[in-house]
């Protein structure tokens, strides 16, 4: 947030005054503690992850990522990111779109119920997954005889992460859409613009930093879900274990070298996550204040 | 103009999901089996599956692709029960392989007589892993009631290995005290109390033992002492046999309705089978598994699994799993009864 404050009148005069009334000892405190608590919790720990997957040295850290069930494991998380998220970006702009713009019945339900995976807790989502296609399932014996294999395959993995993924685009979109309103979208149908060359000229543009912002939450709680996935995934080797499972597994096998390994790897790409974004913001920093977004 | 763009990308990115996906079903359509096991056998089947697809290959020149699944042994057995198409299950319990053939039918009741020794090609046991010297001079299961002495071992509730520990506790007491059940109570309940963390699974206590380097003794199955000493280093623990302890039988079965539907019957038979070979025996003697045939495997190997007196669940002390669970394990066992946690 940027929004210009609006200068005081005492600004005119010769006297300088801090934005805020505390003392200097109270702010250095208050930061102080924001940066030692920041370090602790996140700086730390990430230091960590790095430092225990390189204590053998770079080629242990290497060979790895050269273990057939690792690259497996890497490979299957980028699958399911690839279909999850686009997945999650189409239906998070369309349910944002149809709560911010329209007044209808039961719209406060739908906004609940699209909170819902927020709540839940991943292993009940993943549970839910197994109870409707396990083997005693009304669903699973027949999607069985039509050789159509959910639960513990690609597909049970993908369901599950779409799930709890679900909300985070929409969640991004719906504060920034009813902030909007629908002014520039009536003013655009009434200079005769049809629906879909308001949406791309008018709405999208208005809403792309908040778009990205949940793209970016979204894909990266897909690569790293753990408990949904580890329900349904069946855990075989090099072919249902995502990152996050491999990661644990190979931890269990006091193989703590390329556990780290791969847990670096995917605070890597979050890390990555948060640069791209840094600098997109950097490159459009005028337009996005102009805007208002995020 | 950005419209197609994105659009254009976007067929891009389900283009590639959809390529990446048929390859992984493609891999799935050669001769495959999974066999769905418990944690502590993975290094055992990596190479045991290595030396059988080689075996296979210059028996019937098919190329076949093994698949391993390995979790807590329950877990495992609920999941073959919710439809993971396991051919061949190898667990750690008669009991779980007995929940999937009452729940799904799809594993014939009498599978324990279908291969040797109870269907159960390797068996373990419980010993002590004590740090380097052995400086409190453990060697019995009196020893770890002797003051001073920590204890690790898992939550009994939790862990099927710590039930085991508690077993061949219970075991050694039983001869010890000439099965006066307050008295191996007594003792039960005083090891308890050098126990200073109960961890859930078998893995954290060691992790609690090894590396966090807590307690004097921890209690294990051997084959998880072996790969602990070699994971830390030789020159810190010390692994030492009691004279007596408990006989654990990891059973293994084929997966009847799941090979018929798939077709794979003969090459999971075969599987199996092979464990029992002098090859098979052998990769589990390396993996400190006690081979059921001890006869094929060289003594060279053998020197490091010394003979103990061993006594199995199914002795009169126990009367096998069906009676010690609920009077040892369930609420209000004997655990229930010894188990004071510390203040």
């Amino acid at each position: 947030m940027r929004h210009e404050l609006p200068q005081p009148p005492e600004a005119a005069s010769n006297v300088w005054h801090p934005a805020t009334t505390e003392s200097r000892t109270a702010r250095f405190i208050l930061v102080g503690v924001a940066l030692v608590f920041l370090g602790l919790f996140l700086l730390l720990p990430l230091i960590a992850v790095f430092f225990e997957a390189f204590r053998k040295g770079p080629a242990a850290y290497f060979a790895a990522f050269a273990d057939h069930d690792a690259l497996a494991a890497i490979r299957l998380t980028l699958l399911v990111a690839a279909i999850a998220v686009p997945l999650n970006l189409v239906f998070g702009v369309v349910a944002a779109w149809t709560i911010a713009k329209f007044e209808f019945k039961g719209k406060a339900f739908l906004t609940t119920l699209i909170d819902l995976p927020f709540s839940v807790s991943p292993v009940i989502s993943g549970l839910v997954y197994v109870l409707l296609f396990s083997t005693h399932s009304a669903l699973g014996p027949w999607l069985k005889s039509q050789g159509i294999e959910i639960l513990f395959a690609v597909p049970g993995i993908v369901l599950a992460t779409v799930f709890v993924t679900f909300p985070f685009v929409a969640r991004e979109l719906i504060p920034l859409m009813q902030e909007q309103g629908t002014t520039d979208e009536e003013a655009a149908l009434s200079l005769g613009a049809n629906g879909w060359q308001t949406f791309w000229h008018v709405t999208l543009p208005n809403i792309k930093w908040g778009l990205l912002y949940g793209v970016l939450l979204c894909n990266a709680r897909a690569m790293g879900e753990f408990g949904a996935v580890s329900v349904v995934s069946g855990h075989i080797r090099g072919l249902t274990n995502t990152m996050p499972l491999q990661v644990e597994i190979l931890y269990n096998e006091f193989n703590t070298v390329a556990a780290f390994a791969v847990a670096s790897l995917l605070a890597l790409l979050a890390l990555v996550t948060l640069v791209l974004k840094t600098l997109l913001e950097l490159r459009y920093g005028a337009e996005l204040a102009a805007n208002g977004g995020h | 103009m950005k419209h197609s763009r994105i659009s254009l990308s976007l067929a891009a990115a389900l283009f590639a999901a959809t390529v990446s996906f048929q390859s992984l079903s493609a891999a799935h359509a050669d001769t495959t089996l999974l066999n769905v096991s418990y944690d502590p056998t993975r290094e055992l089947y990596k190479d045991y599956n290595a030396a059988f697809a080689a075996k296979w290959k210059a028996d019937t020149g098919e190329t076949l692709t093994i698949q391993t699944s390995h979790g807590g042994s329950g877990a495992q057995a609920r999941s073959v029960i919710d439809g993971l198409d396991a051919d061949v299950v190898t667990l750690a319990l008669e009991s779980d392989i007995s929940a999937i053939a009452k729940a799904t039918k799809k594993i014939n009741p009498d599978w324990r007589t279908k291969y040797p020794h109870n269907s159960a090609p390797y068996t373990s046991t419980i010993v002590f892993l004590v740090r380097k010297g052995n400086p409190k001079g453990i060697k019995d299961w009196g020893d770890l009631i002797k003051d001073g002495v920590e204890v690790i071992t898992p939550n009994p509730k939790t862990s099927g290995g710590a039930r085991w520990n508690y077993l061949a506790a219970w075991a050694w007491a039983n001869g010890q005290y000439g099965g006066d059940e307050a008295k191996i109570k007594d003792y039960i309940g005083n090891l308890f109390q050098h126990v200073p963390v109960l961890d859930s699974g078998a893995r954290g206590s060691t992790t609690t033992f090894a590396q966090r380097e807590l307690g004097d003794v921890l209690l294990a199955w051997e084959n998880e002492a072996y790969l602990a000493s070699d994971e830390f280093g030789a020159d810190k623990f010390d692994i030492v046999v009691p004279p007596q302890s408990i006989l654990a039988e990891p059973p293994v079965a084929v997966v009847d309705g799941n090979v018929d539907a798939k077709g794979t019957r003969k090459v999971a038979e075969a599987y199996l089978q092979y464990l029992y070979s002098a090859e098979g025996q052998t990769i589990a003697a390396k993996h400190f598994y006690r081979p059921s045939e001890p006869k094929l495997v060289s003594a060279d190997l053998l020197k490091k699994l010394p003979e103990l007196k061993l006594v199995t669940i199914d002795d009169p002390i126990f009367g096998g799993w069906a009676k010690a669970q609920p009077y040892h394990f369930g609420d209000g066992g004997t655990f229930d009864q010894i188990y004071k946690p510390k203040k």
